[in-house]
């Protein structure tokens, strides 16, 4: 199969931002503000834990380890994921505004999925596309409504912006595998897709009376595609994998 | 005494050493929203539950992840609870009927269209062979008649005894 390498790097890079995300946005289960956004929040978190299971079975099929392997057994310097997704929770404010800035960029990628010349990659991002909508409307009715509730909401949820999103340009962290998933029609380059995220996010945030901050060149927050993680992903890697290595030949 | 938990989570956020069992005044959270659910186009909705949410927009938001998440779903409404009037318990009685009416009862019908289709068989049991394209008009003006006398007849036995 051609481009094997670029696909597989493609969806690693899926499957553990989508892992790793859902595992700390499902730190705030039994946290939530109100119950009933608890319940949202971590059935959104599910989803995404979800998503990167279809991906690592993807994977499976291309050759790459079991499912259970590849999330449980790896060390953190063989993760794909941007550097965004490992940083800890800290308060909802930013975890409601990385959940945002995630999801739509999560869209715009799945939507531009559904047009890869790839069929498998072409089904699974038909399927996800259902979910990720409300994902989408969630982060952004929240958003909203808090930012225009009040000052100390707008005030809460800017500062969040400011420290969220230059992490959140990690995701588009460009690759040595982008030209060639673009010209092979595969997925579109991370710079296009950068673009077209700006593009949706930006009259929302204009809307919430939200200012997206300067971000400083080279951007600190790369180095994640590569395998350049912080501390954050190795504790989050251990509480994660807290149960399988006390068994790890257990059968469930 | 701090809490301390098995769960990283409960320990990460710190809790304060003291409960002061603060007590939370009245409509401390928000108002409530009734749900409805409608599992499929033409269907009925069904109420579910109620959410918490402080306008309609928030309230279909969550009565989505809350109510829609385990069954088939296609649509929702969401109705403040203020905005629901109720009869009174008091008048609880109103409803209790002085005489027996339950061939009113949606089921009193159902025994009815059992005995119409009792009566339907064992009509065509009853009946020769198929009949021959001249006869039929004959027999179908036939049957009509003993038919509405029996039916009227056996209706007229059950409204009475019930």
């Amino acid at each position: 199969m051609q481009n094997l390498e670029a696909l597989k790097n493609l969806l690693y890079r899926l499957a553990d931002d989508f892992l790793i995300m859902g595992h700390r946005d499902s730190e705030w289960i039994g946290l939530g503000p109100i119950l009933e956004e608890d319940i949202a929040f971590a059935s959104m978190a599910q989803d995404k834990v979800g998503y990167s299971l279809s991906f690592y079975t993807l994977l499976h099929e291309l050759g790459e380890a079991d499912p259970d392997t590849i999330a449980f057994k790896r060390e953190a310097i063989h993760f794909k994921c941007a550097q965004f997704v490992e940083m800890p929770i800290q308060d909802y404010a930013f975890s409601l505004i990385r959940h945002f800035f995630f999801d739509y960029a999560a869209d715009t990628r799945i939507q531009a999925l559904k047009n890869s010349s790839y069929d498998k990659l072409r089904d699974l991002a038909n399927k996800i596309s259902r979910e990720l909508k409300y994902h989408c409307m969630h982060a952004k009715t929240m958003v909203t409504q808090i930012a225009k509730g009040n000052e100390d909401g707008n005030s809460r949820l800017q500062e969040a912006v400011n420290t969220a999103f230059p992490m959140a340009l990690s995701l588009f962290e460009p690759t040595e595998f982008c030209e060639e998933l673009a010209q092979a029609g595969i997925c579109p380059t991370e710079a296009s897709l950068q673009k077209e995220w700006l593009q949706r996010i930006t009259p929302l945030l204009i809307e919430a009376s939200l200012s997206l901050p300067q971000v400083p060149e080279p951007n600190p927050y790369y180095g994640g595609r590569k395998g350049y993680h912080t501390d954050y992903l190795d504790e989050l890697i251990q509480e994660m994998t807290a149960v399988i290595r006390l068994e790890p030949e257990a059968v469930w | 005494m701090k809490i301390q938990s098995l769960d990283p989570r409960i320990n990460r956020i710190e809790l304060p050493e003291e409960n002061n069992n603060t007590r939370i005044p009245p409509m401390d959270q928000w108002q409530t929203y009734e749900v409805f659910h409608q599992q499929a186009r033409g269907d009925q909705h069904k109420h579910v539950g109620i959410v918490h949410a402080p306008n309609p927009e928030m309230a279909l938001l969550f009565a989505k992840e809350q109510y829609a998440r385990r069954s088939q779903c296609v649509n929702l409404w969401v109705v403040r609870t203020a905005d629901v009037y109720a009869t009174s318990y008091d008048d609880a009685d109103i409803f209790e009927p002085a005489f027996d009416k339950s061939y009113r009862e949606s089921w009193g019908y159902k025994d009815t269209r059992q005995l119409i289709e009792k009566f339907k068989k064992e009509k065509e049991m009853a009946s020769p062979a198929t009949p021959t394209s001249s006869s039929i008009s004959e027999e179908n003006h036939s049957s009509e008649e003993t038919s509405k006398k029996k039916v009227v007849g056996k209706s007229g036995i059950i409204i009475g005894k019930k």
